[in-house]
């Protein structure tokens, strides 16, 4: 009886344990499922690279090139402001502040992570938007770089707190064979900790971009929303994920468009799991 | 240039390149403490939402974020819990373990908007749930599985293995041992993990858009297959949807939002904290 129990039990735990694998299956067979049908009507060819996205229009123009070019604009400004800056904050926390601020430092890095990102578009609305209208003499202050430098900042607590780690897991020989042979502290840090920190760092930096390119509801609060092909980093853009919580709503269930945005769904799914695979082998590389 | 003072500017950029997060970290939140708190009172947290949520209180948003949060956590961390047993007490390392903690990575990587999609699409339509409870909080389980899973894993393996050694030796079976040795000292652990699960349930909108947030309904649920608002949607919908709004009702708004999701985050820290300190082992 007890054997039977103690079998049930351990068949039941294994189960769980698989469960994470099942269920990044079933999203996938769901977004095919639902996704791939909008390829009937529309060439993924079409789909990826069409200009236009007038999912209501007679006929839809289905095209997703505008949203594509949306996310990639915001995602490298968000990149270009919050790797330099996450990075540093980094070798800061692990190496050079005291241990009391460091501690600190963690916990407001924590903090900003827990920040629900509606909260956050809401502050990039009521504060950086009207900012940056003034700033550049804008018609409207909703634009990719505003969309840019909020994005940034919630890329920062992933970028800060895996390069950290990396930064912590160099072994300690390294520094104090640098130190030993009368580099300066900067200089180790500059010299040594860093390149040998570098995989787990990219690796911070493409978990970074990751969160950056997923991120949906600040984005759609203070990017403008127009689907457009952008010009510039002054204009509003949509990005991926705003297209799909905007139009989902009013989608019908089974029409073109409800395909179509299972189709960028489709999109975001193989994105994120590039990213984070090719994340996961650079910090697995740095572990050996 | 002397090293020394290349030194001195390199840690001053350092320093102020943390500077440039962690102020406006600690801006946002008074600013919206400064703004909110006017707005607070027992009127706007237990009355219904008014004059087309311009006026009155958010109480069916915040019931409707506690049933999600709840109907979450009931979902994940029992399968949470096993997964972080099977991995830490179990699992070999070869390659299906391999595979699953890839799959955890991936599962926390996925954009909050295509779990949205996947709710709507299983849950809503193909087991025909609707647009409910049911279907929400399953949606934010799957999502908030990963932190359950990590945390709770990191909880079980830092027991020390004599303690399971000890057990074993006693005569008690794997599972015992699991179950009464390793499982008990684990607990601080996988609780800062399933708190730190909740908070980011609560906070997440993308996932409920399709899956159950209601627009305006100013009634509370009557049961998990029906519609809810929710705080984080809510102060989407008053914040981008509704004009005219009162911009104390939207800072009141995230002001509780910010409020529940921040404490739970600081009771996680502190169980942690404490935890580290009695830890004798």
């Amino acid at each position: 009886m007890r054997k039977l129990k103690e079998f049930i039990i351990e068949k039941l735990i294994l189960i769980c344990g698989l469960a994470s694998i099942f269920f990044v299956i079933l999203i996938f067979l769901f977004l095919l499922k639902e996704g791939l049908a909008v390829f009937k009507t529309v060439s993924p060819f079409k789909f990826l690279f069409g200009k236009n996205w007038y999912p209501i229009s007679e006929p839809a123009q289905l095209g997703i090139l505008p949203l594509i070019l949306g996310s990639l604009m915001v995602t490298v400004g968000a990149a270009i402001i919050s790797i330099p800056i996450g990075v540093a904050c980094a070798l800061y926390i692990a190496e050079v502040a005291p241990t009391k601020t460091k501690e600190i430092l963690k916990a407001g890095i924590e903090l900003l992570a827990a920040i629900p990102s509606v909260v956050l578009g809401f502050i990039g609305m009521v504060t950086l938007v009207p900012w940056v209208k003034a700033l550049f003499k804008l018609p409207t202050g909703l634009t990719a770089l505003s969309g840019s430098i909020m994005l940034a900042f919630m890329a920062m607590p992933t970028i800060v707190s895996i390069a950290e780690d990396a930064l912590y897991s160099v072994p300690k020989t390294y520094k104090e064979g640098a130190l030993a042979l009368g580099a300066t502290h900067w200089q180790t840090i500059w010299r040594v900790m860093l390149p040998a920190a570098s995989s787990g760092i990219l690796a911070a930096v493409m978990l970074g971009i990751g969160r950056v390119i997923g991120e949906t509801m600040a984005v759609m609060m203070i990017t403008g929303n127009a689907a457009l092909i952008p010009h510039s980093i002054l204009q509003p853009v949509r990005t991926l994920t705003a297209t799909i919580a905007a139009e989902m709503g009013e989608a019908v269930v089974g029409s073109e468009h409800y395909f179509a945005l299972f189709a960028i769904g489709i999109v975001l799914f193989v994105l994120s799991f590039a990213i984070n695979v090719t994340a996961d082998l650079s910090l697995h590389r740095n572990k050996r | 240039m002397n090293v020394k003072t290349s030194q001195k500017i390199a840690f001053f950029f350092l320093f102020l390149a943390t500077l440039l997060i962690v102020m406006p970290v600690g801006l946002i939140i008074v600013i919206i403490i400064q703004k909110g708190l006017p707005a607070i009172n027992w009127q706007f947290l237990s009355d219904i939402p008014r004059q087309g949520m311009r006026a009155g209180g958010i109480f069916p948003a915040i019931i409707g974020t506690i049933y999600l949060v709840l109907g979450a956590i009931v979902f994940a961390l029992p399968i949470g819990l096993m997964a972080a047993i099977y991995l830490s007490e179990y699992s070999r390392e070869n390659f299906l373990t391999r595979m699953i903690k890839l799959a955890i990575v991936n599962l926390a990587g996925v954009p909050s908007v295509v779990y949205g999609l996947f709710g709507l699409a299983l849950f809503v339509v193909f087991f025909k749930f609707g647009a409910s409870i049911l279907s929400g909080s399953l949606t934010l389980g799957i999502m908030i599985l990963p932190i359950i899973i990590t945390a709770s894993r990191e909880a079980l393996e830092s027991v020390p293995y004599s303690f399971r050694e000890v057990s074993l030796s006693l005569g008690a079976s794997k599972w015992q041992t699991i179950r009464h040795i390793v499982l008990p000292n684990a607990i601080p652990g996988i609780l800062t993990g399933t708190i730190l699960g909740l908070g980011r349930a609560a906070g997440e909108t993308a996932p409920i858009l399709f899956t159950v947030a209601a627009f305006y309904l100013p009634q509370l649920p009557k049961s998990i297959f029906h519609q809810a608002m929710a705080l984080p949607y809510h102060l989407y919908v008053i914040s981008t949807q509704v004009p005219n709004v009162d911009e104390k009702i939207r800072y009141g708004t995230a002001l509780v939002l910010l409020a529940l999701v921040l404490f739970m985050n600081l009771v996680a820290i502190i169980i942690r904290y404490k935890f580290r300190k009695k830890k004798k082992w």
